[in-house]
């Protein structure tokens, strides 16, 4: 072999660089494939130095750039809200959905939503703040004497501007947090409620007073998950609670999850669905930092480590063995 | 079979090999000036072999390829004494066996990446951060650092370049 790997290898890396950050034109596209057809070593240098590229893909994860955050401000205890096109939609829903459970959707309720991959920041008069999460309704009731949430659906990170004459209470379902000035976080799954309290103290209830075994005082780091019937608390690691609330800033922390969690995370967050095709594969752990909407960078990192087959079905991904 | 299905099978199957290879290849071949050029050569004749039916397991097909290719060249340049080649035989090749150890791989990956650029020198480090990471472009990455565009490109190939040994040649390392 006349020309030496070294000088091929750093070839091919000048050429990556230069099709990943610089102005790439006509020209360079020729110039480059003909340098990749000069040589079949060409090609498999190439092949290499794209290879690390592709792995450090996970790493602009960790990056400080962050998605910009819709904010939207909300006047303190303000009576007559406007409603106006999907949020009276959304409103409309809810006075059905309200009904069924028994509380009535009053005008001064104000409707917040989200859509898949949507994400919302509330900033309301009081000094608190409600981050919405993919695929949230929330309705809030802030008026003089009263703050009072419900969840209705989806996730949402709350932080509480502590008043002791009006405490803040949220209700998911059957279910109450009241706030002793806090920062905590609630999701509510098809099947069960979490609610993880990062600051402060909160109570955790429920509204039916028959049931009010089921209560706890949550500190920091604790940890309730509730279905109709059950409750527990646990602890959590400050950095595992930190990873869940990681959607905050757009990304998704994988510790040792399998790819069947990953694949309903990132679901939640995409409309084209992630199939892991049988148990063994989703099975597999993973480590990893994505942002929300990174289903294609997911899919290509599984493939590489895995060495999974990937087959794109336009409304779904499926990820199996190669065949 | 079409170059990305060869390329896809040389990155998933090939590549984890590259640190277990370059071991071997240091131990059977006294010439360490060559090295690079022996790893080529191998990598060029196993894609070769890959574009009319992929070989399985690809492990055991990279290291006989490996020892063919070292036996041929000592044939024919008389570099290395034949005694180095005579334990090539004693080197069982392994069958190709991923599971755990693959799984270790993903778990670890994101650590190893981070120690793979610590590795790098600091000017390449930082010129592929604030591209890789916070997504500048090229001239953008020249503004921050204050330098001209081709040193940037400079940085940027040996950040890539030594990223790359880094990332095949730790392979396996916890």
């Amino acid at each position: 072999m006349s020309e030496p790997a070294l000088e091929i290898d750093r070839r091919a890396a000048h050429w990556l660089q230069q099709r990943q950050f610089w102005e790439w034109t006509d020209a360079d596209e020729a110039a480059f494939e003909a340098w990749l057809n000069e040589s079949e070593a060409h090609r498999i240098a190439y092949w290499r130095q794209k290879a690390t590229w592709t792995r450090t893909e996970r790493l602009v994860a960790l990056g400080p750039k962050q998605p910009e955050l819709a904010v939207e401000t909300a006047p303190r205890r303000r009576l007559w809200p406007m409603f106006t096109g999907i949020a009276a939609a959304i409103a409309a829903v809810a006075v059905l959905g309200a009904m069924a459970t028994g509380t009535l959707l009053r005008p001064q309720d104000r409707m917040y939503s989200t859509s898949i991959g949507g994400r919302k920041t509330i900033a309301f008069g009081d000094g608190t703040r409600i981050e919405l999460n993919t695929d949230t309704v929330l309705r809030a009731r802030m008026t003089t004497d009263q703050r009072l949430v419900w969840l209705e659906k989806g996730e949402a990170y709350f932080q509480v501007k502590h008043d002791a004459a009006h405490p803040f209470v949220v209700m998911v379902g059957e279910h109450r947090v009241t706030d002793l000035g806090t920062e905590f976080v609630i999701h509510r799954g098809p099947k069960n409620l979490e609610v993880a309290l990062l600051e402060g103290r909160a109570w955790f209830d429920r509204a039916d007073r028959k049931l009010q075994s089921q209560s706890a005082l949550l500190k920091p780091g604790d940890e309730v998950v509730a279905t109709a019937g059950s409750m527990s608390v646990a602890r959590k690691p400050a950095d595992e609670l930190a990873n869940e609330l990681s959607w905050r800033r757009g990304m998704l922390v994988f510790k040792r999850t399998t790819l069947a969690d990953a694949a309903a995370q990132f679901n939640r967050y995409n409309r084209q669905k992630l199939v892991v095709q049988d148990s063994e594969v989703g099975r597999l752990t993973i480590d990893g930092t994505f942002p929300t909407n990174g289903v294609q960078v997911f899919t290509d990192a599984v493939r590489n480590v895995f060495g999974l087959h990937i087959e794109n079905r336009g409304d779904e991904v499926v990820i199996s063995h190669a065949p | 079979m079409t170059a990305s299905e060869v390329e896809a099978w040389f990155v998933r199957e090939v590549l984890p090999l590259e640190a277990m290879l370059m071991q071997y290849l240091r131990r059977n071949w006294r010439d360490t000036g060559s090295i690079e050029d022996l790893r080529q050569e191998i990598y060029v004749r196993v894609c070769e072999a890959a574009r009319k039916s992929i070989p399985r397991p690809a492990k055991s097909f990279v290291f006989v390829t490996a020892r063919n290719l070292i036996i041929d060249r000592v044939r024919k340049e008389h570099v290395v004494p034949i005694e180095a080649v005579a334990d090539l035989d004693a080197l069982a090749v392994a069958i190709d066996m991923p599971g755990p150890e693959r799984n270790v791989i993903a778990r670890d990956e994101l650590r190893r990446l981070q120690a793979a650029l610590d590795q790098l020198p600091p000017r390449s480090r930082e010129a592929i951060i604030l591209g890789r990471i916070e997504g500048l472009t090229g001239r953008e990455i020249a503004r921050r650092m204050n330098i001209a565009e081709t040193t940037v490109s400079e940085h940027l190939a040996n950040g890539m370049h030594a990223l790359t040994n880094i990332l095949l040649r730790t392979e396996g390392r916890t």
